[in-house]
């Protein structure tokens, strides 16, 4: 029974990374905009779990792909933690774009080989 | 940030959260929901905060550190609680790891640690036959014609310590100076500290009066205070101007590497073109071998040119090149002591591991409930593993600390022992190396103490810990084979040592008990070589007469004479041949020389087996004659009375007296042919020592001979009286240090050995109390209970001691080098050590047999 979100996770957590970072290419953001950024352009698709978003910015972070700063949001006059990509966050990110495309590619031979030959 | 600043990035992430969290709820809001409900949303929407908290921290990747740190308060929490067997850890590990880092800095500093010197693997050792000196100008031809060295360099192996008379400025003083060729210093790689080294010109002199010298860094302190100015003075040594050229730096210690035990004062240029430096063997050589030159090969070419230059000069003595690493020729011989030490303190650590892991073992059990209550809160198995293992680190660093502190003073005790014969003994201490070897020795005491117990703990099932019957009839029934091993293991160790510790200690009785040919006890050394130029034979003799009579006339001395070496020292050896006997070159006996005055037998106690003993009357003017040992005598003229026969020496010797032979190379090497010319009747000697023989202490001497002896030498310094005993403790130095250290390792591992069975049977008793009071309510008396105990513990103990004597016989062969008059196999030692140790093990076994036989059947049944 506890293995099972375990398991979930770590599928996620490489993809996860991912789309922080590419959410993160328009610009700074704190953790609250990125989870609702992705869920709202997934069409709720994936809804965020706070319990793997916060985390994974900070184990970005951690990596040096991220940096965080206090800023004062423009709308609100509140200061919030704001994430901005680093230029090894730049890489990572099109290392990570390519691996996915690969992967996708890969699983679509698999699941549609009909579709790929013609 | 780091580590340290946990709680600071902690603040940070609850505040990251919040400020989030509030944002949400705001969102809520202006969706239009009440301030409730929009709070109720955003927390649902979030989940649990807490958790987050948890999982964000965990992906910091210092978090071990903090449960590393926690661990660390458990650990010494639990510590604490046991303040009694912790401190009792803390003690034997600390002695263990104490004696462990001590011998590992000796072995650090003589084994491990290069010779100060640059690239010293290229540098070889090259002595002539087994151990002797060569030829200087057989040196000569051998620096020049071979192709493997880059260079050779050689100092005088003839040096005597206190051989120059320091004068002029402040109080005189002997010092010893050695003659060394121009190039050994740059040879070896050495930089004066100050200064220069000795010039082509300098060494062109002559031997007598050397006109530069270069200060050992220790003389340099000592007797000048460490004054820079001192460079370019002109000393006085035996009436001779000497400039001060530089001071050698202070990690070339000359002495300490060549001469173990003889301090070096100064060293002089040697002129090997001056004819009138000492002949015959008497240099020291080392070479620089060329890169890529091996020392086989070396060897090789040597035997080659040995052969040519032998045939070449006939006249020169013979040599037999002999090349040896000069690490190998200066360590070489302290080597199997040395590995013996360390594997002896090998022993003691794992007798300590066995022991604590016993201990440890024994509180696992009792915070079994503790630790089924922390794995079913959720502790991983690895978290337990490392919680057990971090407490048992963290004992063993306790002691280590300890052990630490007993390492420093033990060094420092050792690196002072200048009377002890052992290479580099000043250069002990705990440097670097050593403190990695603690903190590796520490670490893997601490996890294999640790690991019995924490796996213990592992296979501890929940339900089983959580009961409280904790030890029910078999409680750990299931470990009882391992903690029967521990005990035999530690017993099997002890048995080793113990065995090896008396085989040496009867080595070292057997050396003290030889008779060395004289007696030390009550007689006294005192260098008196005249402060004048001696001129004529009957100057010398003069003074000889004087300084006799005088010391004669001194109060409680018995007797007096005079001599070039001192017993135990000295090796100028002569070929030597009967008149009329013929040998072929290189096969002729040889001869050890002492040129000694009338008084000399008697003050050393040597005794006269036939003939006479030398007079006063064996002056310049009288028939030449010598007195022959026993040894000689018996090589010269076997079966035949040597007195009154002649030797080829000096145109013709006549024996006079024969008298008994004297182990001058030490108790543990017979003494071989000596003969003894008198001192009136020759000038080659290097020194004159005065002997005296005392009913008095010989300590309180000195002051008695130098008031005596003052008219003769005002200046004489009496600091170098030494009595011959300090010289005979001094030779069997090496031997006393390894047998008590030797010893004193196998007595705290017998300590520990009996100490553990102690515990182990106690335990097994308490453990065991329900059992044997059933057995008792069954009928069982109490004599045959502790009967019982007592079975199993010789049982234990005797497996342990087959063991060890088995592991004796296989590692005998490490040992048999080292020892004098025994042998690996002694059938006493054994038979001793065995009845020790059982011995030992019932008397440690006796409290908690007589506890168990005393056991109350109703008491002991009403517990559960």
């Amino acid at each position: 029974m506890e293995k099972q979100p375990q398991q979930r996770a770590n599928l996620l957590q490489g993809t996860l990374d991912m789309l922080i970072l590419r959410t993160l290419l328009y610009g700074a953001a704190h953790g609250h905009q990125i989870g609702k950024h992705i869920q709202r352009t997934t069409n709720d698709f994936l809804q965020m779990q706070h319990g793997s978003l916060y985390p994974a910015l900070h184990r970005l972070e951690e990596r040096g792909w991220v940096i965080s700063k206090w800023e004062t949001a423009p709308d609100r006059n509140r200061e919030f933690k704001y994430y901005r990509l680093t230029a090894t966050g730049r890489k990572q990110l099109v290392v990570e774009e390519s691996q996915w495309k690969q992967m996708a590619e890969a699983v679509a031979r698999v699941m549609w080989p009909a579709a790929e030959e013609n | 940030m780091r580590w340290w600043q946990i709680r600071k990035r902690d603040a940070d992430l609850e505040r990251e959260l919040k400020a989030d969290l509030e944002l949400e709820e705001e969102e809520q809001r202006e969706r239009g929901l009440s301030a409730e409900e929009a709070h109720y949303a955003a927390q649902r929407a979030f989940g649990n905060t807490t958790l987050i908290r948890e999982q964000t921290r965990a992906a910091w990747s210092w978090v071990w550190i903090e449960s590393l740190l926690r661990d660390l308060g458990y650990g010494i929490r639990g510590m604490r609680r046991n303040l009694g067997s912790t401190i009792f850890a803390i003690l034997i590990v600390g002695l263990g790891i104490g004696g462990a880092s001590t011998v590992f800095s000796v072995v650090n500093a003589l084994l491990l640690r290069p010779l100060p010197f640059r690239d010293p693997a290229q540098l070889v050792f090259i002595s002539n036959g087994e151990n002797h000196s060569t030829q200087a100008e057989q040196y000569s031809d051998l620096r020049d014609h071979n192709q493997s060295f880059s260079d050779l360099a050689g100092w005088s192996a003839f040096y005597r310590a206190g051989d120059k008379e320091l004068t002029g400025t402040g109080e005189p003083e002997r010092l010893t100076s050695v003659p060394v060729t121009q190039n050994l210093f740059p040879l070896l790689g050495v930089e004066p500290a100050l200064g220069r080294s000795f010039t082509r010109e300098e060494c062109q002199g002559k031997y007598s009066a050397p006109p530069a010298m270069l200060l050992s860094y220790s003389f340099w302190h000592r007797r000048f205070a460490s004054d820079p100015n001192v460079v370019g003075k002109k000393l006085t040594l035996n009436d001779q101007p000497v400039t001060v050229i530089g001071v050698l730096p202070a990690s070339f210690d000359f002495a300490s590497i060549f001469a173990p035990g003889t301090p070096i004062d100064v060293f002089i240029p040697w002129p090997l073109t001056d004819d009138t430096k000492p002949h015959g063997n008497t240099m020291s050589i080392v070479g620089r071998l060329k890169p890529g030159a091996t020392i086989g090969g070396a060897q090789a070419e040597f035997n080659v040119l040995a052969k040519q230059l032998d045939s070449q000069h006939p006249e020169r003595n013979p040599i037999h090149p002999r090349l040896v690493p000069l690490e190998e020729h200066v360590s070489g011989q302290v080597r199997p002591a040395l590995v013996v030490l360390m594997c002896a303190v090998g022993a003691v650590m794992l007798i300590v591991c066995a022991n604590l892991s016993h201990l440890q073992m024994a509180r696992m059990g009792t915070r079994q409930k503790e630790m089924a209550i922390r794995a079913a809160l959720g502790a991983g198995r690895f978290r337990l593993l490392r919680q057990v293992l971090t407490e048992s680190v963290t004992l063993s660093c306790g002691g280590a600390a300890l052990g630490l502190l007993l390492a420093v003073a033990g060094t420092r005790e050792l690196a002072h022992l200048n009377t002890f014969n052992l290479p580099l003994l000043e250069s002990v201490r705990v440097d670097r190396t050593t403190l990695v070897f603690t903190l590796l020795a520490t670490v893997a005491t601490g996890v294999l103490f640790g690991l019995a117990p924490a796996l213990q703990v592992l296979a501890c099932k929940l339900r089983e810990g959580l009961q409280d019957a904790g030890r029910g009839w078999s409680g750990s029934r299931r470990h009882g084979w391992f903690r029967d091993g521990l005990a035999v293991s530690q017993f099997a160790l002890a048995c080793l040592l113990l065995v090896g510790a008396a085989l040496l200690i009867q080595s070292f009785l057997r050396v003290l008990d030889v008779n060395l040919g004289f007696q030390p006890e009550r007689a006294a050394a005192l260098r008196i070589d005249p402060s004048f130029q001696v001129s004529s034979a009957a100057q010398q003799n003069a003074f000889i007469d004087d300084v006799l009579h005088r010391a004669r006339s001194a109060p409680g001395i018995t007797a007096a004479g005079i001599t070039d070496v001192l017993p135990l020292g000295g090796d100028r050896s002569w070929q030597v041949s009967g008149k009329g006997q013929i040998y072929e070159k290189d096969h002729s006996p040889e001869s050890f020389i002492r040129v000694v005055s009338d008084g000399y037998f008697d003050a050393l106690g040597i005794p006269l087996k036939s003939g006479r003993v030398l007079t006063e009357s064996d002056r310049a003017s009288s028939e030449p004659v010598v007195v022959v040992n026993e040894t000689l005598a018996r090589t010269l003229w076997p079966g035949q009375d040597p007195v009154g026969q002649v030797m080829t020496q000096d145109g013709g010797r006549r024996v006079v007296g024969v008298v008994g032979d004297v182990h001058h190379g030490g108790p543990e090497r017979s003494g071989g042919s000596e003969m003894y010319l008198p001192m009136r009747q020759t000038g080659d000697y290097p020194a004159m020592q005065l002997i005296v023989r005392t009913v008095l202490p010989p300590d309180s001497l000195a002051a008695g001979i130098r008031a005596v002896l003052r008219p003769i030498d005002p200046n004489l310094p009496v600091k170098d009286f030494q009595t011959l005993q300090e010289l005979v403790d001094k030779g069997m130095s090496p031997r006393r240090f390894l047998v008590i250290l030797l010893s004193g390792f196998a007595g705290f591992a017998l300590l520990l050995a009996s100490l553990g069975i102690y515990a182990l049977i106690s335990y097994s008793v308490s453990e065991r109390t329900k059992e044997i009071g059933m057995r008792m309510a069954l009928g069982a008396s109490s004599g045959l209970v502790q009967r019982d105990v007592l079975a199993k513990t010789l049982r234990l103990a005797l497996s342990g001691v087959a063991l060890g004597t088995l592991g004796s016989f296989a590692l005998s062969k490490g040992i048999e080098s080292l020892l004098f008059g025994t042998t690996t196999t002694n059938p006493a030692v054994f038979l001793g050590v065995i009845l020790l140790l059982c011995a030992v093990a019932l008397v440690a076994a006796y409290a908690p047999a007589r506890r168990a036989s005393r056991i109350d059947p109703m008491e002991a049944l009403r517990t559960e």
